[in-house]
């Protein structure tokens, strides 16, 4: 049955989830630690401790104000009901088909299309759209792309973004600071009077870590981008899930990479957060867009082919007919 | 003394077993009766628009009194309706009610330009996509509940504390338009 699928795969992204944060709370903590090896054998526990620290405040810091500080950096609006009465009325009825509290709206005010949900919970998350979005898709297509938005609310997909986001940065930051102060004069304080023995031990350890420190940023982005991607195919199925319609996102998935435009306040850092990858260059039109492991979002054409294959399942409807 | 412990052991787990199932059926009956809250509110904002869209069409529309007596009977009915059964007929009642007559508002064009009309139209039609998407969640939220009241061994403890754990009704839309399956002739 459609229904048990569906709550199965948001079981197992949960579970994933959890595990894929856990390895990076566990790299963050051992590159403490060697940070602290590096600086001197007996510091090897103070850098764990350390690590430990800056990890929680940061990620206290990113659990409170992320949605605060991604709305301000891509100039969004808070929105009434007044203003733009068809997209609040929009959200707000799927939050009541997704049995949430309703999230506050804004518009960034843009002809580019897209769309991104933030917050840390339910009760404290926020929609955002562009007008060019409102503009040119129609109701079906905005319902999907809103129920896109609140399933990543619902899921909290958008809690797990902003912890995700904070330490990689942690991990790109201690790397950095390690690494420079390896070659600037770190390393002096080695304790006196290690045996032999003891010595190669050290030695190995410090050349692990060193490897460690060189590798792990980019383990740490990779594996960012990794689970940023499985979550859009998670909020696509839970979106066709919410509006009973797989077709009204599949189209509107459809028109944003077609008539995709430039997307200048989206930066780096907040890209993923958006429903579909935003185009920072003039995209040339017929030219298609090559997959990498740097993308944060999946192939747009595999989650429409997946969105129009759930058309197919009990409690769906196709596409209109006449 | 072992088999004591055993017994002992096997009824504090069934004990637990069943403190744990029933404060999940509680969970589930709350949610539904919540869900139900939900759909209500939606139906109170549309009980509310109603005599103003009512009183607007009238201005324009006067000798159309037959469609007009048809929404304001509907919503009466939605009003004191006792059951979710007779609230899902009053609502039908009331959707196709104000179907007629927003089609019906096509003939008039200073109607069609009343800012207050318009207004009330997309506030109307948003609440009415309110409502279904309420509904679903409640349906959604019922059939959880049911399943959770009707598998085995959860069914032993449902019938147990029955007066606590009674059924709730579907939602159900009975609009012969949306019922129908559409025929296919060769």
């Amino acid at each position: 049955m459609a229904m048990t699928t569906f709550y199965e795969e948001i079981r197992k992204n949960k579970l994933k989830s959890a595990f894929l944060v856990s390895g990076f709370i566990a790299v963050v903590l051992l590159l403490g630690y060697f940070v602290g090896l590096i600086w001197g054998r007996d510091y090897a526990m103070f850098g764990l401790l350390v690590a430990t620290l800056i990890a929680i405040v940061m990620s206290l810091v990113s659990y409170y104000h992320s949605d605060k500080i991604a709305l301000a950096s891509v100039g969004a609006r808070p929105v009434t009901r007044e203003e733009y009465p068809y997209y609040v009325n929009t959200v707000e009825g799927l939050a009541l088909a997704a049995g949430i509290p309703m999230p506050r709206t804004y518009i960034i005010e843009t002809p580019a299309m897209n769309a991104f949900a933030t917050g840390r919970d339910p009760e404290h998350a926020a929609i955002a759209v562009t007008t060019g979005l409102l503009e040119r898709c129609n109701r079906l297509e905005l319902e999907g792309v809103i129920a896109h938005e609140i399933s990543h609310i619902k899921n909290y997909d958008i809690r797990l973004m902003s912890m995700v986001v904070v330490l990689v940065g942690l991990v790109v930051i201690f790397s950095e600071i390690m690494l420079r102060s390896l070659f600037f004069g770190g390393g002096r304080r080695r304790s006196e009077g290690e045996g032999q023995g003891e010595g190669v031990v050290y030695l190995v350890l410090m050349l692990l870590g060193l490897a460690f420190l060189i590798i792990s940023p980019i383990l740490a982005q990779l594996l960012q981008l990794a689970i940023s991607r499985r979550r859009e195919f998670l909020a696509d199925a839970s979106a066709a899930m919410l509006t009973r319609y797989p077709e009204g996102l599949a189209s509107a998935l459809e028109k944003l990479t077609v008539e995709a435009k430039p997307f200048p306040q989206a930066s780096n850092a907040v890209a993923h957060l958006f429903i579909v990858q935003p185009f920072r260059a003039r995209v040339k039109p017929g030219k298609r867009y090559k997959t990498s492991i740097w993308d944060t979002h999946p192939p747009v054409e595999e989650r429409i082919r997946r969105l129009r294959a759930m058309a197919g399942l009990e409690g769906m409807r196709g596409p209109e007919q006449g | 003394m072992v088999a004591l412990i055993v017994v002992l052991a096997v009824l504090g787990l069934v004990i637990l077993y069943v403190i744990f199932y029933y404060n999940k059926l509680i969970r589930l009956r709350n949610q539904v009766d919540n869900a139900w809250h939900q759909i209500d509110v939606q139906l109170k904002r549309r009980y509310d628009l109603i005599p103003n869209l009512v009183e607007t069409v009238r201005g324009y529309a006067a000798h159309e009194k037959e469609v007009l007596e048809r929404v304001v009977q509907a919503r009466a009915m939605g009003i004191g309706a006792q059951t979710v059964g007779e609230q899902a007929q009053a609502e039908n009642a009331i959707t196709q009610a104000l179907k007629t007559l927003f089609a019906v508002a096509e003939n008039y064009p200073d109607l069609k330009a009343n800012q207050n009309f318009l207004m009330l139209q997309e506030e109307l039609a948003g609440t009415e996509s309110k409502i279904a998407y309420a509904r679903q969640f409640y349906n959604d939220m019922v059939m959880t509940y049911d399943t959770a009241r009707q598998r085995f061994p959860g069914n032993l403890i449902a019938s147990m504390f029955s007066g606590v754990f009674t059924p709730r009704e579907y939602f159900e839309i009975e609009l012969a338009a949306e019922r129908e399956v559409p025929k296919v002739s060769f």
